[in-house]
């Protein structure tokens, strides 16, 4: 009969849930051991795959170690299942890129409140629910010169503009969105531009160039294209290519070098801005390892010195700026290599 | 030959036993933080609202028919709640709107079924479309983040005193619910008969069309229900919300013993697993097996699961029938 | 009183024509009725937008759904025979992926890269059937494991990264620019299969012992059909096509990672569905299941250009496939009417 064993089977499960039996996890996270994990907004992303070897040289540095762990797909709610695997398997320090900065709040301030520091890199999770974010660049300045390299490239510095964005919540692409927005409205340089539609490819190749082929089947007169994320970029220059568009929509935003190499030197993308991807991750170890070590606590008005890269103050807002972002044009796209 | 299967499948909530402490070890052997009070806690957090929209699908697949749309009622449900919560009305009025959304829904996938008498396969595949893109319709692309403290705690805080994820507490009182009207009331006898036979079921009385369309206003419900759970849990309204949650759900149903063909499957079944499938996947998390990767594991296990019956009983049979022919050769 | 029966000349059609002819006529009849849709979505889009209406556009669409319409093809086989494969869009990920990595790593030239595609997403064909007919595993079990295990597997090759469109050969990546006889080569060989398998299944024996598995499995069985062995076919063959479709996928959209057509079978199927594809197998054609592939991604060009939200894209495709399938069932009914009426004479 069927029935009697339904029960022994709850009960059998509910027994799991409430034995406490076993396992060492409770032990806190000793100030000694340095275990920092990297939680990228998703892990097929050749973005953090470059900030990852950043933090890797900071782990060998400073003796500590590091891995990187992440969802396939970029949302909050593929990120929480991974905080809370690092908080129990106890680590030192998170360091996190939100895909949603509200929905992994209350995973990482549980791992906060065991004690395990919490820093943002690149998005930045809800304030109250990390210690330290470290912006690559000043928000306001990766806004702005987005909209100067579009003017720069398109004749006459008029017409429509679109941008090609990642996912819909990234706490950092709607920030940059929004400073375009407001540069474009209020300076006059600007005045004869006008952004006809904001895109979300969700940082996935398929669903970008799809985007980025609704854009120029849309808008026929559009006259640029500002994609703030490397995986948008790359996948709207193989769509212009594609297309035989290269030469009337310009192509301007965030990309990584070795992608956009060969579209900046056939001109299908004239130039694109970045910051020293490398340098974000390290600073983002170092930093989370300080506050491991209990060398700074995370407050407004701290200076410390991480390593290579030299002295950071961490601002009004919890923030340490890595630095500015950094022009890429043909003749010096074939300096950096990431 | 029937009463083969019965003792195999009475057998088969054993068998997932036994799967369920192999990875209970398994996962124990994979790292040492695996077996805590707060890892357990932690993953049945995040399986309950998969488990809550099993409940009503293995209802289904027993009546022989299929749901699809679970997740993207899910999706939807959350979508108008933090529709509706940003237009200012109190979630003691949202709550309630939102699952009788999910009724309607239902109600749409059941009449398409029962009344228009297309296939369910089919009509929950449109629906899965239609409702995840109304979703979108009401929300957009935004995300509806804030939300009272009391809603966020039920949803991701844990009973006082205990470890128990408040969901589950929802998920044990309505699978203790579906345990009872599926295999102690005649509700659930026609289901099962439905899901044997549609005709002889009809011929004995049995309201086909009625209990059928009740089946999918239950999923779509529950569904709702599922979703102002996540909703609560990632703290988060957003309109891919339970995106590709399908899978698992089905997944778990079909492992938990149900029969896709409809006519067979208990509530225990698929209550163990889904835990197996959870404990599996954590374990593997703990050890830094990414979830794509667990898949393969889990696609085995689901194949298997089919497979291996299959596989017994003909080899029990062609044993018989060799054990006759010898028997009547050596007469 | 004696009356001459005589029924009336509509429901004497099926007894005049011949039960089989009147459902190809049936055929004939769907997929004029989704070109008929076609052309009115297209007629009303372009009064409102004229820039819909050219002969770029077109070429757009036929773009977009060219690799859905091959994929389509394979599933449209297994369909017929009462089966399904759920698997194809994590066989055409895999297959990309694989493709894509096999090239990256400078392992194999662009040709041998190719072929060797197309043989694994046979080879997961091959997989898929034997776990269908040997292990007689329902199909819609079969390949809802397989969709996990081989989309895991990409994963599992892929450990994180991705191949990007510096990776690949210039001569790759050109097959999704160029074009055959005036025509993108991507629409070319969705023609060109799509033709081969509609003329195969009509003409051919095997065609009709496909259609025959489908609408009467146990019929079949008694006459000699081998349907093991058909049905494995079909499934054979749907992982082919998926490879092929895998293969050309890297050159569409340069970069590949190993969520590639993640959800892509889901398309498939609504495009089968649409196409008039009986999802209970024994009618349906290729032709109807490319026209439902091009149906929808006309509507979905429409949204696009009339700048409505792409968030009502995913809303109307629902109500697309929910209006098709209703109008099937509908005609078929009205159909059933009319035979029956014709056999009770």
């Amino acid at each position: 009969m069927r029935l009697p064993r339904a029960p022994f089977a709850l009960a059998g499960v509910a027994a799991l849930l409430l034995s406490a039996c076993g396992g060492s996890s409770s032990a806190s996270p000793g100030a000694a051991k340095l275990d920092i994990a990297f939680l990228p907004k998703a892990v097929n992303n050749p973005y953090f795959d470059v900030a990852a070897t950043g933090g890797q040289e900071a782990a060998t540095e400073l003796k500590g170690t590091f891995k990187q762990v992440g969802p396939s797909d970029a949302t909050g709610a593929a990120q929480i299942p991974f905080i809370q695997t690092l908080t129990q398997q106890n680590v030192s320090a998170i360091v996190v890129s939100a895909d949603d900065a509200n929905a992994i709040a209350p995973a990482l301030k549980q791992a906060m409140a065991k004690g395990i520091k919490v820093v943002g890199y690149d998005s930045s999770p809800a304030t109250d629910a990390r210690n330290v974010f470290i912006n690559q660049a000043d928000t306001k300045g990766i806004g702005e010169v987005q909209i100067q390299m579009v003017c720069d490239e398109i004749p006459g510095c008029a017409g429509d503009i679109a941008v090609l964005s990642a996912t819909s919540t990234a706490t950092n692409q709607n920030a940059w969105i929004d400073v375009m927005k407001s540069t474009l409205a209020s300076n006059p340089a600007y005045s004869k531009l006008k952004l006809v539609k904001v895109a979300y490819g969700n940082d996935d190749p398929q669903v970008s160039t799809t985007e980025a082929q609704g854009l120029l089947t849309a808008y026929p007169n559009l006259k640029g294209i500002i994609s703030p994320t490397t995986v948008g970029i790359a996948a709207a220059a193989k769509v212009l290519e594609d297309t035989h568009k290269a030469g009337q929509v310009a192509l301007t935003g965030l990309g990584t070098p070795n992608q956009m190499r060969a579209f900046v030197k056939d001109g299908t993308c004239k130039e694109f801005a970045l910051w020293n991807v490398k340098d974000l991750g390290y600073l983002a170890y170092y930093t989370a390892a300080l506050l491991v070590k209990g060398t700074i606590k995370g407050n407004s008005g701290e200076t410390f010195t991480a390593g290579r890269l030299g002295s950071y103050t961490i601002d009004a807002s919890t923030t340490v700026l890595l630095g500015k972002p950094f022009v890429f044009k043909a003749d010096n796209i074939d300096q950096l290599n990431f | 030959m029937s009463a083969l299967r019965d003792r195999l499948l009475a057998r088969w909530e054993t068998l997932l036993v036994l799967l369920l402490f192999a990875f209970l070890v398994l996962g124990t052997s994979l790292s040492p933080y695996f077996l805590s009070a707060s890892n357990f806690s932690d993953m049945t957090s995040n399986l309950m609202e998969k488990a809550i929209m099993a409940l009503p699908l293995a209802l289904i697949i027993i009546a022989g028919e299929i749901d699809l749309s679970v997740e993207s009622m899910l999706g939807l449900s959350s979508a108008l709640l933090g529709f509706v919560y940003l237009l200012g009305w109190p979630l003691w009025i949202d709550i309630p709107l939102v699952l009788a959304v999910g009724a309607l829904g239902g109600l749409f996938n059941g009449l398409l079924v029962t009344r228009a008498g297309l296939p369910s396969l089919v009509v929950t595949l449109g629906t899965l479309a239609l409702y995840r893109g109304l979703a979108s319709v009401v929300l957009g692309p935004q995300s509806v983040s804030r939300w009272p403290d009391s809603f966020t705690n039920f949803g991701f805080g844990t009973v006082p005193g205990t470890l128990l994820p408040w969901p589950f507490v929802i998920f044990a009182v309505l699978a203790v619910a579906f345990m009872f009207v599926l295999h102690r009331t005649w509700i659930g006898r026609q289901i099962f008969a439905i899901g044997k036979n549609k005709e002889a079921a009809r011929y004995a009385g049995i309201q086909v069309a009625r209990v059928k369309t009740l089946l999918f206003v239950l999923s779509g419900t529950l569904s709702a229900l599922a979703g102002v759970v996540l909703t609560a849990r990632l703290s988060s309204a957003r309109a891919d919300n339970g995106q590709g949650f399908v899978l698992d759900v089905v997944t778990a149903t079909l492992l938990g013993g149900v029969n896709i063909f409809g006519g067979e499957g208990t509530i225990a079944g698929v209550v163990l697993a889904i835990f197996v499938i959870g404990v599996l996947r954590n374990g593997l998390t703990l050890a830094d097996v990414s979830p794509d990767v667990q898949s393969v594991v889990v696609g085995a296990l689901l194949i298997l699961s089919v497979a291996g019956p299959t596989a017994v009983r003909r080899i029990r049979s062609a044993w018989s029938t060799r054990r006759f022919v010898q028997s009547a050769i050596n007469r | 009183m004696v009356r001459a029966v005589e029924a009336p000349a509509s429901s004497n059609l099926a007894g005049r024509i011949g039960l089989e002819r009147t459902l190809a006529l049936i055929a004939r009849l769907r997929e004029l009725g989704i070109l008929l849709a076609l052309a009115v979505i297209v007629l009303v889009v372009s009064v409102q937008t004229p820039v819909f209406f050219t002969v770029s556009n077109f070429e757009q669409i036929l773009l977009s759904v060219a690799l859905i319409a091959i994929v389509a093809v394979g599933q449209t086989t297994v369909v017929l025979t009462r089966n399904v494969d759920l698997s194809v869009g994590s066989v055409v990920g895999l297959v990309a992926f694989v493709t894509g990595d096999l090239l990256k790593e400078h392992v194999l030239g662009v040709p041998a890269a190719i072929l060797a595609g197309c043989l694994l997403g046979l080879g997961l064909g091959v997989l898929n059937g034997l776990i269908i007919t040997l292990g007689r595993v329902p199909a819609i079990v079969a390949t809802l494991g397989t969709l996990n295990i081989y989309r895991g597997l990409a994963f599992l090759i892929a450990g994180g990264k991705q191949v990007s469109v510096i990776d690949l050969p210039k001569s790759y990546l050109q097959i999704a620019s160029s074009s055959v006889l005036g025509v993108p080569t991507l629409i070319f060989s969705a023609i060109v299969i799509a033709a081969i398998a509609a003329y195969l299944l009509r003409y051919s024996r095997t065609g009709r012992q496909l259609y025959a598995i489908g609408s009467n499995p146990a019929a079949a069985e008694v006459v000699g059909i081998p349907s093991q062995r058909l049905v494995f076919g079909a499934f054979v063959l749907c992982g082919l096509l998926a490879g092929v479709a895998g293969v050309l996928w890297g050159s569409r959209f340069g970069t590949v990672n190993a969520g590639a057509a993640s959800g892509l079978e889901l398309q498939v199927i609504a495009a089968v569905v649409v196409g008039g594809v009986n999802i209970f197998g024994g009618s349906g054609t290729v032709v109807g299941a490319v026209l439902g592939a091009i149906l929808l991604g006309t509507i979905q060009n429409a949204l696009t250009i009339s700048h409505l939200s792409q968030f009502w894209l995913q809303a109307i495709d629902g109500a697309v496939i929910l209006l098709a399938v209703g109008t099937d069932a509908a005609i078929r009914s009205y159909f059933q009417r009319i035979l029956t009426r014709t056999g009770r004479r």
